[in-house]
């Protein structure tokens, strides 16, 4: 299989999570669209390393997945405390800091 | 064969992430991401990433998506009211996804790259594996890691402060009544600024 495919595919999959961003009005929904575009990334960094022949890429999604760990864990404590005070669950009406 | 096993990858990947913002339960969303990154997973090995295949499903699919699904159900089924803030935003948010996938291809396609149309180099036999990542990480790379590692640690503490609020303003896990978990869904909306 030629890379290209597989950066075709990334492309796809980063597609998806920006239309699901924009599309979806859950903040947790949001969260798993932003570990698509994330999980996107990480395949094109391991389709260039595998086309350069260098391992590098892998260390770069490596990091990136520690980025998503810490993502996922700060945006998800968000979602609790903002369930917890009642506050909707609706990024339409969380525009407090909007100004 | 690989090319059976690429397009079963990305079938399951790309099936995985329409579901993911096609079903209506984030329940079930989360479950479709699930299956995303075991698909990933598997294509992640065509690429020769033993390692980042193996973390993906221990951390990704393990781990993280536990924390997922663990919110997911406490949290509950919150619905998604149709009424729609910018009018058309139904339509608008799929072609624009489309628009930058088109985007995409072009850049992807068109950049002329040499080293893309092809399967890549012959690599040797541990590329990728445990031992070569793990040197990488640690002679080349270590500053990373460690900037990770402190990463994660503020992560954590974050996550504390943020989801522990209980304790720190009752001063009891009781104390604050308003801050005993409601049971219904939040639906009241008493804080809606409109």
């Amino acid at each position: 299989m030629d890379i290209t495919w597989y950066l075709v595919l990334s492309a796809m999959i980063f597609a998806v999570g920006v239309a699901g961003v924009l599309l979806r009005r859950s903040p947790l929904v949001i969260l798993l669209c932003l570990e698509l575009m994330l999980n996107a990334g990480n395949l094109a960094l391991l389709a260039f390393s595998r086309s350069l022949g260098n391992e590098e890429g892998q260390v770069f999604a490596l990091v990136v997945m520690v980025v998503a760990a810490c993502e996922v864990v700060v945006g998800l404590g968000l979602i609790v405390a903002a369930y917890r005070r009642r506050i909707p669950l609706n990024v339409d009406e969380l525009r407090s800091l909007r100004g | 064969m690989k090319e059976v096993a690429f397009f079963a990858g990305a079938i399951g990947a790309l099936g995985g992430a329409i579901a993911v913002i096609g079903l209506r339960n984030p329940f079930y969303s989360v479950l479709a991401l699930i299956v995303h990154l075991i698909s990933l997973a598997g294509l992640f090995l065509l690429l020769q990433g033993e390692f980042l295949a193996a973390a993906q499903i221990v951390v990704y699919a393990g781990a993280v998506m536990v924390l997922y699904v663990f919110v997911a159900a406490y949290v509950g089924n919150v619905d998604e009211p149709l009424w729609e803030p910018i009018p058309g935003q139904r339509f608008i948010a799929p072609l624009l996804g489309i628009a930058l996938f088109v985007e995409l291809g072009i850049a992807i396609v068109g950049s002329g790259l040499r080293s893309i149309e092809s399967e890549g180099p012959t690599v040797e036999l541990g590329f990728g594996s445990p031992e070569a990542i793990g040197t990488l990480l640690l002679e080349r790379f270590l500053i990373a890691f460690e900037a990770a590692s402190l990463l994660l640690l503020v992560a954590a503490v974050g996550a504390v402060v943020l989801a522990g609020r209980r304790r720190a303003a009752g001063g009891g896990p009781e104390g604050n009544p308003r801050e005993v978990a409601p049971e219904g869904p939040p639906a009241a909306a008493p804080r809606s600024s409109g």
